[in-house]
């Protein structure tokens, strides 16, 4: 009875998607502002329905339900109660359910939070999001229905892939998604700009702080990703440049850029048609994502099972609105009229440049990606791209990148002098060339140039990423009246060195060592000693395994003891390998069991993973940084006036520095 | 500035990253792409010698065999037409047995190909596109054979 109602649910929630849809595109278009109020009261039941669907299916799942196919399909019932409510996403039809819910969720949030939006406005925006919901709602009514029943009811479920059955894999797709689909609402703001053909300041700043809640989101749902990637694939690689990651990477890369370039509209009304089109482009990216991930052109473990109709779906769904969104672009874009100008060496020129390197990494990214896809579809042979193309077209033109950062941090709005820029920074550049070439030397006693890069890039940012606060708390004694979009801005850009370090100590000073080992033999690592012990049965709740003991020593100091495993799930039968770390902040030791080699010795992977947690902080610092400068008054308190008062007096150079972003 | 220089350093940029990032895409590109090949096609002579490529196919069963005290193992891949040895050393993956269908990274070495990385996806199930469409192929010409004979009988 449940299932049939979350699937009632589904279809009332898509109803009123229509509903939505229709009152925010004809309220305003017919100048009846009833129908456009009803839009937001709308938002919120259309929230709720697919929430009860949603609750609907958890239900099914707790209780191992399995006459619904899908529960069967993604569950069993010696599964832990953590693993059945998060293998509610396990699966096709339901990990659709949860993007439903997501998309639902922003409506809800869009509907609440536009008070100070125009009415006419608001209502075109969720106006839109109604539209991106009908096609997701439709596309799983038709083609992915996750309540679908399967009679007669099998004993038991078979079970949920063991890869997913992971901590870190429960909370990976609903931040994932929660970034992928909130930027359905910088799109739908977008559409809605497109549609009045009218982007400002204003619109910027409604827009602002809704992208940054998606690009955090999506940062910790990408971290989250490959931090799981790390420990559970088995094998201590950190990034894959596999075609799934790249799709959730894209519109990351993308979404950056808008939030940069959001920066310019903002404060200078400059970039506006291209503001746009990133706003509509991030969003298009995760819309392909989708289709890549959920067609089944793409075979990884996120493909599930493969439909050529629900492939012909989302592609269909896919050209619809990149397509439309296009369309209106190339009409509308040339009536944005922006005036104002800047100097080759201000602000404005190096956020210029941020977009452009994010733009060209996506674009070589996204070749790479779907390349292999367009040669197979020509029949012209089955070849792939593999990761020494993508670390180098992602490398180059990262490395300027990061470089320009610190220095466009520093720099002023419309124009900076050079001379200025020169004295403020150099003591920091020469101080960081001099650690980057030295300390590498004194603590690892080796020289390399990605080394050098690499460091010098990477505490280059963090270096000046807090000259101007702390000048600022010197002088006044408190960070009181400083931005807090600045706060969030440092921040975020010092994650940034963080996570550079953190990628060259990984790829640079990292070991990696394959070897077979008989109990009691001992390898020397970097200073550790890992000790083969012995190996004995060991059991879960669903699975049986061979549990090692290896004992870890440094200078005859003991470190830990570390218990890897190779498990074997019961229904499933799939082996899988647990690695065992010993994690620090300075450095991870990774210890994975290989197989058997005969008489008790086992292969095993040994690695010294320096630094590597800097790569997940950095991201997850940048994330909450995001999450911070969504704060900033200027979102809250109403700015009418003040535009008034900026529009009346052009910004001075160099003032504006302190406290705008 | 005026906006006509603006647009010129836009369009500067435009060109200077486009011209860089096309370079650096051949180039990279060209070192990168893995073409495959089948069993069928090793037999024939197709597989280029100076460069890696993929090689897919079902592990035989009983092929798999392990030299003492090293990582090292052999096995042969077949598409159900023509076989080749595969040598690797390092850790298989975890869905790898006899049966399975697997994607071989390597070069050739004389008649063996020599793995450097072996591919096997998360699902017990799962055969790799390629091995998929290089076993359909094996079965429509077997099944075209076995008609010519049946039709000339």
């Amino acid at each position: 009875m449940i299932p049939e109602l979350g699937h009632v649910a589904l279809a009332i929630a898509l109803c009123l998607a229509i509903t939505q849809s229709f009152f925010g595109l004809a309220g305003p278009l017919f100048n009846k502002p009833s129908w456009s109020a009803a839009t937001k009261p709308v938002s919120i039941g259309h929230f709720v329905f697919v929430a009860i669907a949603y609750a609907g299916l958890t239900y099914a799942h707790i209780v191992n339900d399995f006459s619904v196919a899908y529960v069967a399909n993604h569950s069993n019932s010696q599964l832990p109660l953590m693993y059945r409510i998060s293998g509610v996403w396990g699966g096709h039809e339901g990990s659709m359910l949860l993007w439903g819910l997501m998309l639902a969720s922003w409506g809800a949030l869009l509907g609440v939070y536009t008070k100070r939006i125009p009415l006419a406005t608001a209502a075109k925006v969720l106006g839109v999001m109604g539209i991106v919901s009908v096609g997701f709602l439709w596309f799983m009514l038709a083609t992915s229905n996750p309540f679908d029943r399967l009679i007669p009811a099998p004993l038991d479920g078979r079970d949920l892939n063991p890869l997913l059955q992971d901590p870190g894999l429960v909370i990976h797709p609903p931040m994932l998604y929660m970034g992928y689909v909130g930027f359905a609402v910088a799109f739908s703001f977008a559409i809605a700009a497109l549609i009045e053909g009218k982007f400002d300041s204003q619109w910027a700043r409604w827009i602002r702080p809704w992208t940054a809640a998606a690009w955090a989101f999506l940062t910790i749902g990408i971290a989250l990703g490959s931090w799981w990637a790390y420990y559970e694939l088995g094998w201590g690689g950190w990034w894959f440049w596999d075609p799934v990651e790249n799709a959730s990477f894209m519109p990351w890369l993308i979404g950056t850029a808008l939030l940069h370039s959001l920066a310019v509209t903002e404060r200078r009304g400059l970039f506006k048609g291209w503001t746009l089109l990133l706003a509509v482009s991030a969003f298009s990216l995760s819309l392909l994502g989708t289709f890549l991930v959920r067609s089944g052109v793409l075979v990884s473990v996120h493909a599930f099972a493969t439909d050529p109709d629900r492939g012909m779906f989302i592609l269909a769904m896919l050209v619809f609105f990149i397509g439309g969104a296009l369309a209106l672009y190339a009409w509308r874009a040339p009536q944005l009229a922006q005036k104002g100008g800047f100097a080759p060496l201000s602000r404005e020129t190096f956020l210029l440049a941020n977009n452009m390197l994010f733009v060209v990494a996506t674009l070589l990214i996204l070749f790479g990606t779907l390349y292999p896809l367009f040669l197979d579809g020509l029949g012209l042979g089955k070849i792939s791209v593999g990761p020494p193309y993508f670390n180098t077209v992602f490398i180059i033109p990262t490395l300027p990148l990061v470089l320009l950062m610190g220095i466009g941090m520093h720099t002023a709005w419309k124009k900076m002098d050079w001379r200025q820029l020169k004295s403020k920074l150099w003591p920091f550049a020469l101080g960081v060339f001099l650690f980057a070439l030295i300390v590498p030397l004194i603590v690892y006693g080796q020289f390399g140039l990605m080394k050098f890069i690499g460091l010098l890039l990477g505490c280059w940012v963090m270096a000046v990423a807090f000259i101007d606060p702390i000048n600022y708390l010197r002088r006044k004694r408190t960070l009181k009246g400083y931005s807090r979009t600045m706060i969030s801005m440092s921040v975020s850009h010092f994650a940034i060195g963080m996570f550079v370090i953190g990628v060259t100590m990984v790829e640079t000073y990292g070991i990696a060592r394959d070897i077979g080992m008989k109990p009691g033999d001992t390898v020397q690592i970097e200073d550790y000693s890992f000790t083969f012990v012995r190996t004995y049965p060991a059991e879960g709740p669903n699975y049986t395994a061979v549990e090692a003991e290896v004992v870890v020593t440094k200078n005859g100091n003991h470190i830990a003891t570390l218990h890897p495993q190779k498990r074997t799930y019961l229904v499933q039968t799939n082996p899988m390998t647990e690695a065992a770390i010993h994690a620090r902040m300075h450095r991870d030791l990774f210890v994975a069991l290989g197989e058997p080699l005969g008489q008790g010795a086992w292969s095993m992977r040994i690695q010294y993973k320096p630094y590597i947690r800097f790569i997940w902080l950095g991201a997850l610092i940048m994330a909450l940084a995001a999450f911070f400068g969504m704060t900033d008054k200027r979102y809250r308190v109403r700015r009418e006036d003040e535009v008034a008062e900026t529009a009346a007096r052009p910004a001075a150079p160099g003032k504006l520095q302190e406290g705008t972003a | 500035m005026k906006s006509r220089h603006q647009r010129l350093i836009a369009i500067g940029l435009v060109v200077a990253g486009v011209g860089l990032g096309a370079t650096f895409l051949l180039k990279a590109m060209n070192q990168n792409i893995l073409y495959y090949y089948s069993p069928t096609q090793l037999e024939e002579g197709m597989a280029p010698e100076d460069r890696r490529f993929r090689v897919g196919g079902l592990v035989v069963d009983n092929s798999i065999t392990r030299t003492d005290g090293t990582m090292e193992v052999r096995f042969t891949l077949t598409d159900e037409a023509h076989v080749v040895p595969v040598v690797y050393s390092g850790i298989l993956p975890d869905l790898f047995r006899e049966g399975q269908g697997i994607i071989a990274h390597g070069r050739m070495q004389g008649k063996e190909f020599v793995a450097d990385e072996i591919l096997a996806k998360h699902d017990e199930n799962y055969m790799p596109p390629e091995v998929a469409a290089s076993l359909n192929h094996t079965r429509d010409q077997q099944a075209a054979a076995e008609s010519a004979y049946g039709s000339g009988k």
